[in-house]
């Protein structure tokens, strides 16, 4: 302990710059504090490697090949759109899962296909089913290549060519749309989070350190802001402008910080009259520096608290939009759009069931990971 | 000796922390006779309040643990006893008055409230009896008026006031043992006076038995018949009051006694060059009512006061708390606004914007009282050193910043070497330090100390005060040194000024003060300070 230590030992060497850890001590036990949480702590590391996976959709998930040979050429098709006529066809853009193109590459080099030979807007023209058709691994071989020329012997009928989680109503792959959807969501959550706390952070930050007309102006403000019905007027907005990703996310920004504003008011209301904020007015520090440097790092634990939870309500959001239609585009992989489908559906429960679980196992990950990051930030909490 | 109440047997208190135990209280013993006052000396840290906390095992068990001992109460052990029969002995045969008055009080109940609920709850009064027997607790503790006081909420006490209740709630089941905890140290030392000769007095009154806990020795040698030495959680020495005093045996009580702020400051020279004048400074908070807020009357924090410090020397502002001297501190730094002429280096400073300020900052600094809150958790100590060379000498290189890090850190008696260390890492008198290097750093010429030494234990004050007095001599400071520690003023200023409700009493070289007071104020100051002694009623407050 730091009684221990004797006072007035001055040891004359001075070592240049001793290297620093990191992480502060400070943070360093919260790490700790957060790792002791086992579900939070997998639950992050869960959620980390499904959306690093998920960046990566378009190796996993395509309609198109990841790598190509085609008479000694090596593309990438994945990232270059190459015209159909470099393959003796005449189309602008190649379906390589046309026959004749798969045919003609495969007579002149070779090539490598994802996993899943779907993409998240690729209509499967050979289920066996009317759409939506059931996951593939409920019918036998006859069954499910029942729609190739060549039936069960057609070098289609492989494993890659399979709806693992059945079809939509409009026979794409349910799986490549739910990859693509975690993305999206996920992206648009994390996207929001962090935009509105950056909105959020310097509003309360200028309303708390600054208080007095500053504080009292803003907070009427943000009262009346708040008032606003976020959906009415998602609604209405939506009638005016096309809907899209960032017309959407410019939308919910515009409200959803408010949010973290209470937060970080309060903490910076209590922590400006610190003796040690004092001390830095009394150096003649400015206002921005004392700001970013003494203030921010005590209201960066409660906002740092608040994130997942922040994150996790905008992924709700989004999806409850898509479920009406007033959310992404026709098309895109939405999660909520999927839920629309399994309610219109009833008779193909791997729709709900699938969306359900992508959704739920989501937001629980994100609530552990926040519940886990709250604890740890929590001086009170003593772990073993 | 008459018949031993508690005796206290090879007690030992641990805690569990992050998997290890820390042993807090290392296997002590002690006796306490019946109507005698046994009191526990230590530094912050020696265990002498979880030693106290045990005997009423109101320690935050299951992390607190016993590993070894008994505390025998009237022969029967307490650690072994159950929950329901420790209810019937706290507050009952044993009570507890505590530091800080202010939270031990409830705050959303009267007074009368909260003392009748004990009388009640412990003897079973109905209602009229115990109004009437609070009322003459309330008198017996010295409350004035007590009939008008009954409906008083704690906050509508002062702090010497709000003590007393504490002590009649203690008293109202006449316990055989009083244990208080530091009761006087958050008070003035005015009403600390009072308050040591109230207990006192009720203790030879009732005859009871009282465990004192307390880390002033001056009490000390007031209030107890035994002492029990304690450091790192060992009583290293246990005798008669007078004896210990006399005769100290262990090195550790003797290093205790020879702790006091000692040593003159440098002689006062009148003709020494002004650094800071201040001329009729007045801070006025104004009372605003009705709804539009009209300002119907001032609180006068600071109401018209001159003061000069002068290169070399320090001005010592004394005062209780509520005087104003922090106010006045803190407007002669321009941290609060105004009125008035401050004249810095000869230049009018008063109406200087914060930005222009800028410059002059960093020959006017600034060390505050509490070495825990004025150095940023976030930030390593050179970190925090360096905050004022980034902006008053941009120019510097990191390596030159460094190495006027690691040498004020040598000037002030820190190792450089644990420059990169967070706060916490320090001790409370080390951190100080870190404090005094952050304003040194900037060389500046006149400082503003704001009870630089009262968060810290006694031994760690003087070294304090003998640092501050190296630095002035050696860089010419001038000092604004503002406490109410007495003691520590008589070591360090030239001169002094005694405020009282914002206005000054009594100005004047400190050796005269000190040694020829001419007001009753600041006799009854210097009395209670030195000799803990009371001043008649009415010069002082309550």
């Amino acid at each position: 302990m730091s009684q221990a230590v004797v006072e007035n030992t001055v040891v004359e060497t001075t070592p240049r710059r001793a290297k620093r850890p990191w992480l502060s001590p400070l943070n360093r036990r919260r790490w700790q504090n957060f790792k002791a949480n086992r579900r939070g702590y997998w639950s992050l590391w869960i959620f980390l490697v499904l959306f690093g996976l998920s960046l990566f959709s378009e190796w996993i998930a395509n309609d198109k090949p990841i790598l190509v040979s085609y008479k000694g050429e090596i593309l990438f098709p994945v990232l270059v759109a190459y015209p159909e006529e470099k393959f003796g066809g005449f189309y602008a853009v190649t379906d390589y899962r046309d026959p004749v193109i798969r045919d003609e590459i495969n007579a002149n080099g070779w090539m490598i296909w994802p996993p899943i030979r779907y993409s998240y807007r690729t209509v499967n023209n050979a289920i066996p089913d009317a759409a939506p058709a059931k996951p593939s691994w409920q019918y036998d071989a006859d069954k499910r290549c029942g729609q190739y020329p060549q039936r069960a012997a057609d070098p289609d009928c492989i494993v890659g060519n399979w709806n693992w989680l059945g079809t939509d109503d409009q026979a794409r792959d349910v799986l490549a749309r739910l990859i693509y959807g975690f993305r999206i969501s996920v992206l648009f959550g994390l996207i929001l989070t962090a935009g509105s706390s950056l909105i959020g952070v310097a509003a309360g930050a200028m309303q708390g350190y600054f208080g007095g007309w500053t504080d009292l102006l803003f907070q009427r403000v943000i009262e009346i802001w708040s008032a606003i019905p976020v959906l009415y007027l998602l609604l209405i907005v939506s009638a005016i402008l096309p809907p899209g990703f960032f017309i959407l996310l410019g939308l919910m920004m515009i409200f959803s910080w408010v949010a973290l504003v209470g937060v970080v008011r309060a903490e910076f209301l209590r922590a400006r009259n610190f003796e040690y904020v004092n001390a830095a007015r009394a150096l003649g520090v400015p206002n921005r520096t004392i700001m970013f440097r003494h203030l921010l790092p005590n209201a960066m634990v409660a906002t740092l608290t608040f994130l997942p939870f922040l994150t996790s309500g905008s992924i709700s959001t989004l999806t409850s939009l898509d479920y009406l239609g007033f959310g992404l585009p026709p098309g895109s992989p939405s999660l909520g759009e999927l839920m629309k489908q399994a309610q219109s559906n009833l008779n193909a429960p791997w729709l709900g069931i699938s969306g359900f679980i992508v959704v739920s196992l989501m937001l629980s990950l994100l609530v552990f990971i926040g519940e886990a990051a709250r604890d740890a930030f929590d001086p009170r909490k003593a772990f073993r | 000796m008459s018949e031993i109440l508690l005796s206290v047997r090879d007690l030992s208190v641990a805690f569990a922390q992050g998997g290890n135990q820390s042993t807090a209280v290392d296997h002590i013993s002690f006796d306490l006779a019946k109507g005698e006052t046994v009191a526990l000396v230590g530094e912050s840290g020696s265990g002498k309040s979880v030693s106290a906390l045990s005997v009423l095992k109101l320690l935050p068990y299951p992390s607190a643990s016993h590993p070894s001992g008994k505390i025998l109460f009237e022969g029967a052990d307490l650690l072994a006893m159950s929950e329901k029969q420790l209810r019937q002995v706290r507050g009952n045969k044993i009570t507890m008055i505590f530091q800080e008055p202010m939270t031990s009080l409830n705050p959303l109940h009267t007074i009368e409230h909260q003392i009748v609920e004990i009388l009640k709850l412990h003897q079973g009064m109905a209602d009229r009896p115990a109004k009437a027997r609070t009322l003459e607790l309330l008198n017996e503790v010295g409350i004035r008026d007590p009939e008008k006081r009954l409906d008083a909420y704690p906050h509508q006490l002062s702090g010497g006031q709000r003590q007393r209740v504490m002590i009649a709630m203690a008293l109202a089941n006449e316990p055989e043992l009083l244990i208080a905890d530091e009761p006087t140290t958050a008070l003035d030392v005015t009403v600390q006076a009072q308050i040591l000769e109230l207990l006192a007095g009720l203790k030879s009154r009732k005859s009871m038995s009282m465990l004192f806990i307390t880390h002033d020795l001056g009490i000390v040698r007031k209030i107890a018949d035994r002492v029990c030495v304690m450091t790192k959680g060992k009583i290293v020495e246990t005798g008669p009051t007078k004896e210990i005093f006399a005769n100290p045996r262990d090195p550790y009580t003797r290093h205790l006694l020879a702790a006091e702020p000692k040593g003159k400051p440098p002689a006062a020279n009148a003709d020494a060059k002004p650094v800071m004048t201040g001329k009729d400074i007045k801070v006025w908070f104004p009372i605003k009512q009705g709804f539009f807020r009209r300002t119907v009357d001032h609180v006068k924090a600071v109401d018209g006061i001159d003061v000069t410090v002068r290169a070399g020397q320090t001005l010592g502002v004394v005062g209780e708390s509520g005087s104003g001297k922090t106010t006045l501190g803190l407007a002669l730094a321009r941290m609060i606004s105004s009125t008035g002429t401050i004249r810095f280096n000869g230049r009018d400073i008063n109406q200087l914007t914060f930005n222009a300020m800028r410059p002059l900052r960093r020959e006017l600094q600034i060390v505050f009282q509490d070495p825990f809150g004025s150095l940023s958790p976030r930030m390593s100590i050179a970190e925090i050193i360096e905050e004022g060379l980034k902006i008053h000498e941009p120019k510097l290189s990191p390596d030159e910043r460094d190495d006027k890090v690691a040498d004020v850190l040598k000037e002030v008696g820190l190792d450089p070497a644990t420059r990169n260390r967070y706060p916490h890492e320090f001790s409370g008198g080390q951190r100080q330090r870190v404090a005094i290097a952050r304003a040194m750093v900037l060389n500046p010429r006149f400082v503003m100390l704001d009870e630089p030494t009262s968060a810290l234990d006694m031994s760690v004050q003087a070294q304090v005060v003998d640092l501050l007095r190296n630095l002035q001599a050696k860089h010419d400071l001038a000092y604004l040194f503002i406490s109410h520690d007495l003691k520590v003023i008589r070591a360090l200023a030239n001169d002094v000024i005694v405020m009282r409700n914002g206005q000054i009493v009594e100005a004047g070289p400190s050796q005269q003060i000190f040694e020829n007071p001419q007001t009753d104020y600041t006799r009854a100051l210097i009395s209670a300070a030195f000799k803990i002694e009371t001043a008649p009623v009415g010069t002082v407050s309550e």
